[in-house]
C-alpha cells in the first residue's frame, strides 16, 4: 500500500507547477482585491443570512444568554407583523414615486436642453451639476431649512402670497407630506444623472435619421414616438433600472429629514426599518432578516440589469 | 425666434429653481445670525459675514471632523485604487480559466446593497477592534476598511478599460528589455493608466466623503473620531437649530465634491457617475 504524500509537499509541487507555467501570476495581482472583497463583502453577506436564522438580541450580544438557532422564526415574525407590510408598501410606493419623478423631470429637461441656446443650456447643466454633486446629508439639511415651518423661505413665500395657512406649517408632520418632502429632495439630486444621460443619447441620434423621417412626412410627435424613443431605449433602460436600485435603498435622506423614520415610524422604509430594529431595538436577528429581504429584492432587480447590459453588448 | 426666446426663458427659470437650494445654502451661511433667527426672507444680504464659518470651525471643532473625513477618504482612495488596479491587470492582461466568472462576480459585488450589510459589518468591526483597536468600532480605521471594500468593485470595473487599452507590443518590448512582469506593471502600465486612476480615485473619494450610514453606526461614542456628515447632524438641536452653522458646515462639506464633479463632468454621462449617488 502506497503511503499518501504529505499534503504540504503536494501543495508545494502544485504551486511550483503553477509558477512554471505563469498561471500563478494573475492570482498574485488579484490577491489584495480578493482578500478585501472576501473579508468585507462576501463574509458579511454570509453572516447577514446566518444571523437572520438566529435569535440574536441584546442579551446574546453581551453574552448574558447563549446564542440560539431559531430557524425561520425571524422571518415568521416579520411576515406576521403588519408593520413590516406597511414598511414594504411605503418602500415600494416611495421608491416608485421617486423613480417616476426623477425620470419625468430628467427626461423632460433632456428634451428641453436640446432646444435651448447654448449659454442657457450651459447654465442649466451647471445648476444640475451642483444639485448632483451635493452630498445626501447636506442636501437633506438644506431642504429641511428651505421647508422649515417658521424660518424657511418656502413657507414665508407662500404666506407672503396670501396663503396664511402655511405660516408655521410643518411639512414633516403628516406621513405623505413628509414623504413628499423627501421625494422632492431625491428628485432634485438624482434627475441630473437621467438628464445628462438621456441628453447624450438624444445627441447621438444621427441627424440624417430624423431628416429622413421628416421627408417621409412624419410629424414632430410621430418622430419623437417612433424614431427617437426606440433609439433611446438602451439609455432609458439603464437610467430606469439604476434609479430603481438607488431609490429602493435610500437611507440618509429619510433618516435625516424625518428624524429616523417619522412620527411613530410613519416614514420608515426597509433600510431604515432594519437599522432601527437592530440598533435602536437591539433585534439584530430580525434586522438581519429584513436586510436579507432587501438584498434579495435588489439583487433580483440587479440581475435584470445585468442581462440588459449583456444584451446591449457590454464586453465581459 | 419668439419660440426660441420662450424656451430659453423656461430653461433659465428651471436652472434658477435647480440652483436655488445651493444659493440659499451659501447665502444663509453668510447672513448675520440675528437676521437668520429673525427669519429674514431677503434673498440677499447687505452685511455678509464669516461668523457662521468661524463658529463652526472654532467652537464646534469642525476642522477636526473635516480632517477626519479627508483622512478616511484619502486612505480609501489609495487602498481601493491599488487593489482595483492590480485586479484589473489580472483580469484584462491574463487569460485564465475563472476570468469570466470573476468578472461577473465583480459586477454582482458592485450591486450588493451595502446598506443591508450594516449589521454584520458592525459585529465584524467589533470583533476586529478586540485585537486591533485602530481598525475597530469608534476608530476611523473601521470606515477605511469598509469603504475600501465598497469602492473596489466599481474601481475594478472602471479601470479594466484603461488597462486593456495599453497595447500588447509595449509589454513585449519591456519584456525584451529584460523587465519582469511586475516592473512592467509598475513602471509602464500604471503611469499609462493615470487618467483612469484619477477618475476612479475621485469616485472613491466622493463615495467615502458622502457616507453617513456607516459613519454614524461605527463611531458611536468617540466624538473626536466623527466624520463630517455625523458632525453636521449634531448641529440639529430640537427647536433651536443654528441654521447659520448648519449651512456653513454644509458649504464646507459640499465644496470639495463640487470641485471634483467639475473635474470628471465629461465622464458623468457614460453612466459611471451613477454609482456615486445612493
Amino acid at each position: 500500500m502506497a503511503t499518501p504524500a504529505p499534503p504540504l509537499r503536494v501543495a508545494g509541487r502544485a504551486l511550483a507547477r503553477l509558477r512554471r507555467s505563469g498561471r500563478l501570476e494573475p492570482w498574485v495581482y488579484l490577491a489584495p482585491a480578493l482578500v478585501v472583497l472576501g473579508a468585507l463583502l462576501a463574509y458579511p453577506l454570509y453572516q447577514l443570512v446566518l444571523v437572520s436564522f438566529y435569535d440574536y438580541r441584546q442579551p446574546q450580544v453581551t453574552g448574558a444568554e447563549p446564542l440560539r438557532f431559531s430557524g425561520w422564526a425571524n422571518y415568521r415574525t416579520l411576515l406576521a407583523d403588519p408593520q413590516f407590510w406597511e414598511v414594504l408598501g411605503n418602500t415600494v410606493v416611495f421608491a416608485g414615486a421617486c423613480v417616476t419623478g426623477t425620470l419625468a423631470v430628467g427626461g423632460c429637461l433632456a428634451v428641453l436642453a436640446t432646444r435651448l441656446s447654448a449659454w442657457v443650456r450651459t447654465l442649466l447643466f451647471l445648476a444640475a451639476l451642483g444639485a448632483w454633486a451635493t452630498p445626501a446629508v447636506t442636501g437633506s439639511a438644506v431642504w429641511l431649512f428651505l421647508f422649515d415651518p417658521s424660518l424657511g423661505p418656502v413657507n414665508q413665500a407662500l404666506a407672503g402670497l396670501g396663503m396664511t395657512g402655511f405660516e408655521g406649517h410643518s411639512w414633516t408632520y403628516t406621513k405623505w407630506s413628509a414623504f413628499g418632502l423627501v421625494l422632492s429632495q431625491v428628485v432634485w439630486c438624482s434627475f441630473p444623472f437621467v438628464m445628462v444621460t438621456l441628453y447624450a443619447g438624444i445627441r447621438s441620434i444621427p441627424g440624417e435619421v430624423i431628416e429622413a423621417a421628416r421627408l417621409d412626412g412624419a410629424s414632430t410627435g410621430r418622430i419623437a414616438l417612433s424614431v427617437m424613443l426606440p433609439m433611446l431605449r438602451p439609455a432609458m433602460v439603464i437610467v430606469t433600472i439604476q434609479s430603481i436600485i438607488w431609490d429602493f435603498k435610500i437611507f440618509t435622506q429619510i433618516y435625516i429629514m424625518t428624524g429616523g423614520g417619522g412620527i411613530a415610524g410613519q416614514n420608515l422604509v426597509l433600510n431604515v426599518y432594519a437599522y432601527q430594529q437592530a440598533f435602536a431595538s437591539g433585534q439584530y436577528g430580525l434586522g438581519s432578516a429584513i436586510g436579507v429581504v432587501t438584498t434579495a429584492l435588489l439583487l433580483a432587480i440587479s440581475l435584470v440589469y445585468l442581462r440588459v447590459l449583456r444584451r446591449q453588448g457590454e464586453v465581459l | 425666434m419668439l419660440r426660441r426666446l420662450r424656451t430659453d426663458a423656461a430653461g433659465l427659470a428651471i436652472a434658477l429653481v435647480v440652483a436655488f437650494p445651493l444659493y440659499w445654502m451659501a447665502l444663509s451661511a453668510l447672513k448675520p445670525r440675528a437676521d437668520l433667527e429673525a427669519g429674514d426672507p431677503a434673498p440677499f444680504t447687505l452685511a455678509p459675514t464669516l461668523d457662521s464659518f468661524r463658529r463652526v470651525l472654532l467652537v464646534e471643532d469642525f476642522g477636526r471632523y473635516l480632517l477626519n473625513s479627508l483622512g478616511v477618504a484619502a486612505a480609501v482612495v489609495v487602498f481601493s485604487t491599488l487593489c482595483a488596479f492590480l485586479a484589473a491587470v489580472a483580469l484584462t492582461r491574463y487569460r485564465f480559466r475563472s476570468r469570466a466568472t470573476l468578472l461577473i462576480m465583480v459586477l454582482i459585488a458592485q450591486m450588493v446593497p451595502v446598506e443591508a450589510l450594516t449589521i454584520p459589518l458592525f459585529f465584524l468591526m467589533r470583533g476586529i477592534g478586540e485585537s486591533v483597536p485602530q481598525l475597530g468600532l469608534n476608530h476611523l480605521g473601521s470606515l477605511v476598511l469598509v469603504h475600501t471594500a465598497f469602492a473596489t468593485p466599481l474601481a475594478i470595473w472602471m479601470l479594466r478599460g484603461f488597462v486593456a487599452a495599453v497595447p500588447r507590443e509595449l509589454e513585449e518590448a519591456s519584456w525584451l528589455d529584460g523587465a519582469s512582469s511586475f516592473t512592467f506593471v509598475r513602471r509602464v502600465l500604471f503611469p499609462l493608466t493615470a487618467p483612469g486612476v484619477v477618475a476612479t480615485s475621485i469616485f472613491a473619494f466622493i463615495m467615502t466623503w458622502n457616507d453617513f450610514l456607516f459613519a454614524t453606526t461605527f463611531i458611536i461614542s468617540a466624538q473626536e473620531n466623527q466624520t463630517l456628515p455625523v458632525a453636521l447632524l449634531s448641529f440639529f438641536r430640537p427647536d433651536e437649530n443654528d441654521w447659520g452653522a448648519i449651512m456653513a458646515g454644509s458649504v464646507l462639506m459640499t465644496l470639495p465634491v463640487l470641485v471634483f464633479f467639475l473635474f470628471v463632468q465629461r465622464r458623468l454621462a457614460s453612466g459611471l457617475g451613477g454609482a456615486v449617488k445612493g
